[in-house]
């Protein structure tokens, strides 16, 4: 009986051995898998996976309108303090004051780009982009602001 | 036809035509001399390449691509920056044998070159007990790896020494085994012989399952004596830094790492020339045609692609397993490579007795 489990044993782990010889020698064989991409060569055709996040944007339409309401969600859920919302007040017609987004500052050189203020926001106005080359020669350029300037809240969202 | 045979015996002759014996003599070691460092310099800068490229296509990578067409001038580019470095030596250390470490591991692999046929004719030493001289001088480099690990007077330097030690003294044993199992199907010692007699076949085929047996473990264990992932404990970066040779640096550290590739080659010529037939060619039973077309192929081309075909599998090896415990290292040379080798040399004798190989 002894003998007999020596024997598996050793068939077992030469078993196993091969295995994962064959999945590394599969990939030696075909270098179509190369996953490499030789970035700034291919810069124009560079492809991103489509989960990468590299900074957080605030998307606008063709009127300038964008759709953060100012709740300040994204502020509370952000964990290293990256997101200060300033709101305003704006008069409606019928003459009621009413909280407005005023600028939406975004603290890049902070932000761990953990996705938590875009899980956060209700409305969807903030999401996450793909551009990636971020550095610059001052410090003070990472501090963003998101909304453009003369922008307003879209019409119908609360 | 132009070989290596015919060209070292008109330099033979003619070195012993124009000057006395002696003077003749030393002119061939200095040659010989030249033409060994010449080999270690040229299989560093390509092994090393190869090493790389051959990870970084099993981990999906390119590799070095930079540096010359391909990358393929990385090394040459790598061993400038090793030389310009300063060499430094810690202010504990034991000066004398810290420096002397690195070239008696050097030495050490040097003189394993000795009985090695590159080709046919082409080998610096032809003794009658080669293969007894080759698994007695690979031990050696375990002295310079202690050496090193003791004189850097630091504790990963000296633990990294001290497996190396546990573990070249345990992994001899089974790679003596293995080789012993080739000499009882061959008779001999000589590296001459032991080619020669595979000259019908090479003994991996010849000696039936047994001799495939005794490869297998010849190659584990010799993967295991040069210290080389998944035996690597005695580098082990993710525990000891770098073990033996942490306190090294500039060009010390660069012979350690060139030591380490040439062993790689040795054992793998050492495989080649026990197990596939040294440099020669492959033939397959009676096919007239076949036979004729592989011995126009030259002899050094056999032997450098078989010792070549053999250091991509230790390579593939070395980036596809995990790095062993010390105990789990110890447990399958004691409990499996060991009792398995011995019984394999049992059957390979009675298979060399009962002339049961063809």
């Amino acid at each position: 009986m002894f003998l007999k489990e020596y024997i598996l044993n050793i068939y077992r782990a030469v078993a196993s051995l091969l295995k994962g010889m064959k999945t590394t020698g599969r990939y030696f064989l075909r270098p179509r898998e190369i996953i490499t991409q030789q970035y700034p060569d291919n810069r124009a055709q560079m492809k991103l996976p489509e989960r990468f996040r590299g900074e957080v944007v605030m998307s606008h339409d063709e009127n300038n309108e964008h759709a953060c309401t100012g709740c300040t969600a994204c502020e509370l859920a952000c964990p290293n303090g990256t997101i200060k919302i300033i709101t305003k007040f704006d008069v409606t017609p019928e003459g009621k004051k009413k909280k407005a987004l005023d600028t939406f500052v975004y603290h890049l050189e902070l932000c761990t780009m953990c996705n938590l203020c875009v899980e956060a926001c209700p409305t969807s106005a903030i999401k996450m982009a793909q551009t990636f080359e971020h550095s610059v020669y001052d410090r003070s350029r990472l501090l963003k602001k998101l909304n453009q300037p003369g922008s307003k809240l879209r019409a119908g969202v609360e | 036809m132009l070989s290596l045979e015919t060209i070292t015996n008109s330099i033979q002759q003619w070195l012993y035509s124009t000057f006395n014996p002696t003077m003749a003599l030393i002119l061939e070691c200095v040659i010989v001399m030249l033409l060994v460092i010449g080999l270690f310099a040229v299989l560093g800068l390509v092994l090393v390449l190869m090493e790389r490229k051959v990870a970084a296509r099993m981990q999906i990578r390119l590799g070095p691509n930079r540096v010359g067409p391909k990358g393929i001038l990385q090394t040459a580019a790598d061993t400038l920056k090793l030389m310009m470095k300063e060499g430094l030596t810690p202010n504990g250390a034991d000066k004398f044998l810290f420096n002397l470490a690195p070239f008696m591991v050097m030495i050490a692999a040097m003189l394993i070159l000795a009985p090695i046929a590159f080709a046919k004719g082409f080998q610096i030493w032809d003794i009658n007990i080669g293969v007894l001289y080759v698994s007695a001088v690979s031990s050696m480099s375990v002295i310079g790896i202690l050496m090193a690990g003791w004189a850097s007077n630091n504790k990963y330097s000296l633990l990294g020494a001290m497996r190396s030690g546990a573990q070249i003294v345990s992994y001899e044993l089974s790679a003596g085994l293995s080789i012993i199992s080739i000499v009882v199907l061959t008779g001999s010692l000589q590296i001459s012989a032991i080619i020669h007699s595979q000259q019908s076949g090479w003994w991996l085929f010849r000696g039936h399952i047994p001799a495939m047996i005794a490869f297998v473990i010849f190659i584990i264990a010799v993967t295991a004596e040069t210290n080389r992932a998944p035996f690597d404990l005695a580098e082990a970066e993710s525990e000891l830094t770098a073990g033996f040779h942490t306190e090294y640096s500039g060009m010390k550290f660069a012979l350690f790492f060139l030591a380490e590739y040439i062993n790689i080659f040795i054992v793998c010529a050492i495989g080649a020339t026990l197990f596939l037939g040294g440099w020669m060619p492959l033939h397959i039973g009676n096919w007239e045609g076949f036979n004729h077309i592989m011995d126009k192929i030259p002899s050094s081309l056999w032997f450098l692609g078989k010792t070549f075909l053999l250091i991509f599998l230790i390579m593939w090896f070395r980036w596809t397993f995990p790095r062993l415990r010390v105990d789990q290292l110890l447990s399958l040379e004691w409990k499996y490579l060991l009792p398995i080798s011995m019984f394999n040399l049992l059957l390979i004798t009675l298979i060399a007795i009962m002339g049961w190989h063809f």
